[in-house]
């Protein structure tokens, strides 16, 4: 469990990044920070392995002060994954992941064997293992990343906009992968995005940011699509605009699923009751059938 | 057309490879001059270059300094540290260290920089040391730029120590300077065609040094590398090449 | 201080001299340049040709190339065209890089959206191209501008007169002060060379954010709002 009491972070030029969070992030939980850019949400990622540490407040790991212990060590204990991958250029995709149990020390041969399965695990190919970093894509090499981030085996793993820079197609996959390899390991992951479609694929927990780093609410995704604090959090999951209101239309034997601007956002899916389904469309959780279709 | 004949006369005449003045003996020393210069440089100016790109401290100072050095006048400094110093090896060495600083600590710092900070930053998330940062990313990654700056200072060695030879010293200089007052053209044309010979290959051997330090990763990775990179960083760089370690005098 | 006040005159000759060595091959060598930047940065295959040439122009001693100058152009050993030309070469040798970098770091997007709203290809160069490759030309030319006039001096040795001439006269009556005046004057043309460069770009290029020859490239958001526009 990560908990963070009163946290605030001021920058030397006196903007204010996070201020005075309190928060906890759940063991084996997925944890996603979301908000707009300059919401402080990176921040409040980099304070968890201290990456940069706060003005004020403090911030606990499993009871632990971060504070008290050594940086280097800390961050090798925690996994940690950024955008645009952060690989290193002149060494090798199995060298990359292998990065942090050889700096922890152990063996390079048994290091690297342990890289090969852990490209198993995040569905690369292991004819990969030689490249470089600059002959692969953009999505093999955030998998590597993904890879590198859990080769020592944390128990934390700390994701910050990991698929914001891969097609969408591409990210789409990479999502369900996550979410897939979540329900395996049982990690807990703290994991930054602006985008909130994103957040609520992968989140068990979401903290929506205003700008300045106040955060806005915190819930589940159920709750904050049914019960949205204020109007900012509102049109930050898109309920106000409609985006997310879906109402049946068409005739009973064939009904058709359209948002509020009357864009048609799909069908039901075989076997679902539309009765049912049309009382369930206003909070759709990630499990709704509707929603797929209108994300 | 009769003067080239006659300096390629005066190279291959063999009394020419015999003695104190043998054009052996002129070469080894030019380069022996050269390497020492070097060697005393890149003690100074490499660990200050490292520390000013690894901390991005002391930025300020480490471009102004090079750019300072730069509008001085070399024949000047050599021939006022000579009258300061004394005559012998002392002065000119001092002066040419003082010239061989800029090229190798730009090189230095402004290859650290070039370094992409995301690779840094992940390198410190990861869980590196300050000295694993530098040793396993920076250095490696910015081998071929730190390469770049030692061959700017070294061309610039060849080149001041051959004006340098205006004192009483050995190096291929010598036969220009010797050749000046008596009007000995074709000993003037040799001596200029054997400095520019050198230079030549000493600037040959450090690119091919820097293809070698430069990492196969960096060398398969250029094209997705570049790119990534945006165009003002693309302008950025083309002027780092240009601006910092280019050496002023040759 | 007192020779100074005695050779005010002979100072001053020798410092108006070397200005009309200096002015001459950075002038040279920065139009001759654009015309060949433009080509490397259109032709791929000329780029690698012209950019090698410049480079071993570029590795070659200035004295050797004073002292080869005659035998290439048939002058007289005391010509000073000797030494202009072969700092012109320099100059160009060093413009060409730059002026090819500045040419291909022009944003893509604006060059497309230029041709788009119908720029020619001559007068998008002339009004699109070449004012963007600006900042980069002119940092170049200050370069240029600094060691050519440092390197000016060395032609005293070949006979071209310049404030070069106070260091071989210094030496030879083993007078210090001489040659810490020509020092001064030297350092003090290639500041002024700079002042008025600086100044030109400003005028010239009114939009461009003052861009300091070398920036900290770590503050990549700065960097952002100082270039990218």
């Amino acid at each position: 469990m990560i908990e963070f009491r009163s946290v605030t972070k001021q920058f030397p030029d006196g903007t204010t990044a996070v201020d005075n969070v309190s928060l906890v992030f759940p063991s084996r939980k997925t944890t996603v920070l979301v908000g707009s850019s300059g919401s402080g949400k990176t921040t409040m990622l980099r304070m968890i392995n201290r990456m940069v540490d706060p003005t004020s407040g403090s911030i606990e790991i499993d009871g632990e002060r971060v504070s008290t212990l050594d940086p280097v060590k800390l961050r090798r204990s925690i996994g940690y994954v950024m955008q645009n991958s952060g690989l290193l250029p002149h060494r090798t995709v199995v060298d990359n992941i292998a990065t942090v149990p050889v700096l922890r020390g152990i063996k390079k041969k048994e290091a690297r064997q342990r890289s090969l399965r852990l490209m198993d695990t995040v569905g690369l190919e292991r004819a990969l293992a030689e490249r470089y970093p600059g002959q692969l894509s953009g999505g093999q090499q955030q998998r590597v990343g993904v890879a590198r981030g859990l080769a020592a085996d944390p128990n934390i793993l700390l994701m910050d906009e990991p698929f914001g820079a891969v097609d969408p197609i591409v990210r789409a996959e990479l999502q369900t992968e996550l979410v897939r390899l979540q329900r395996e390991l049982d990690k807990t992951i703290v994991f930054v995005t602006h985008d909130i479609d994103e957040a609520f694929l992968i989140g068990d927990q979401i903290v929506i940011f205003r700008p300045g780093g106040i955060v806005a609410q915190i819930g589940s995704p159920a709750d904050i699509l049914a019960n949205p604090v204020d109007a900012f959090v509102a049109s930050f999951v898109g309920v106000d605009r409609g985006k997310r209101s879906l109402h049946l239309e068409g005739t009973p034997e064939t009904p058709v699923v359209v948002d509020s601007e009357g864009r048609v956002a799909g069908v039901l899916a075989a076997g679902s009751n539309p009765l049912l389904i049309a009382e369930a469309v206003p909070q759709p959780g990630a499990g709704a059938p509707a929603q797929g279709a209108a994300t | 057309m009769n003067q080239l004949f006659a300096t390629f006369a005066w190279l291959l005449d063999p009394a020419h490879y015999a003695g104190p003045d043998a054009i052996q003996v002129r070469v080894g020393e030019q380069v022996e001059y050269t390497l020492l210069t070097l060697l005393l440089a890149s003690i100074i100016a490499l660990p200050a270059g490292l520390a000013i790109g690894h901390t991005g401290r002391g930025r300020t100072l480490g471009v102004q300094i090079p750019a300072v050095l730069r509008a001085l006048p070399t024949l000047g400094l050599v021939i006022l540290l000579a009258l300061m110093v004394g005559l012998g090896l002392l002065a000119p060495l001092i002066a040419l260290v003082i010239l061989a600083i800029p090229p190798i600590l730009a090189g230095a710092y402004s290859g650290l920089e070039s370094v992409d900070r995301e690779t840094v930053d992940a390198a410190r998330a990861l869980g590196m040391t300050g000295w694993q940062v530098l040793w396993k990313v920076e250095i490696p990654l910015s081998l071929s730029l730190i390469t770049g700056g030692l061959r700017s200072a070294a061309l610039q060695a060849v080149a001041t120590w051959t004006i340098a030879a205006i004192l009483p010293l050995g190096g291929l200089g010598r036969y220009i300077f010797d050749a000046l007052p008596v009007q000995d053209y074709p000993k003037m044309l040799a001596g200029s065609m054997l400095v520019i010979a050198l230079a030549l290959v000493t600037d040959a051997l450090f690119a091919l040094l820097q293809k070698v330090v430069t990492p196969p990763g960096v060398r398969a990775g250029r094209a997705s590398l570049v790119r990534a990179k945006t165009t003002h960083s693309h302008a950025r760089a083309a002027l780092f090449r240009h601006a910092s370690f280019i050496r002023n005098e040759r | 201080m007192t020779w100074l006040w005695a050779n005010l005159g002979l100072v001053w000759q020798l410092t108006l001299d070397h200005v009309a060595l200096s002015v001459p091959p950075i002038i040279l060598g920065f139009l001759l340049a654009l015309p060949l930047g433009w080509l490397a940065n259109r032709h791929q295959p000329s780029r690698g040709v012209l950019l090698s040439i410049g480079g071993v122009l570029y590795a070659i001693p200035s004295l050797p190339l004073f002292v080869m100058m005659p035998l290439i152009l048939g002058t007289k050993i005391l010509d000073p065209i000797n030494v202009v030309v072969a700092l012109s070469i320099y100059a160009l040798a060093l413009m060409v890089r730059v002026a090819s970098d500045a040419l291909a770091a022009v944003d893509t997007d604006v060059i497309a959206s230029s041709t788009a709203i119908g720029y020619s290809d001559w007068s998008r160069f002339w009004r699109v191209e070449l004012p963007l490759a600006g900042p980069v030309l002119l940092a170049g030319l200050r370069v240029v501008s600094v060691s050519t006039v440092s390197l000016v001096s060395v032609g005293a040795i070949v006979g071209v007169d310049s404030v070069g001439f106070l260091f071989l006269n210094g030496f030879q009556r083993a007078f210090p002060e001489e040659i810490l005046i020509g020092i001064i004057a030297s350092v003090l043309i290639a500041f002024v060379f700079d002042v008025v460069l600086v100044l030109a770009g400003r005028v010239l290029m009114p939009w461009a954010p003052v861009l300091r020859s070398r920036e900290h490239p770590r503050g990549l958001m700065t960097e952002k709002t100082v270039i990218g526009q």
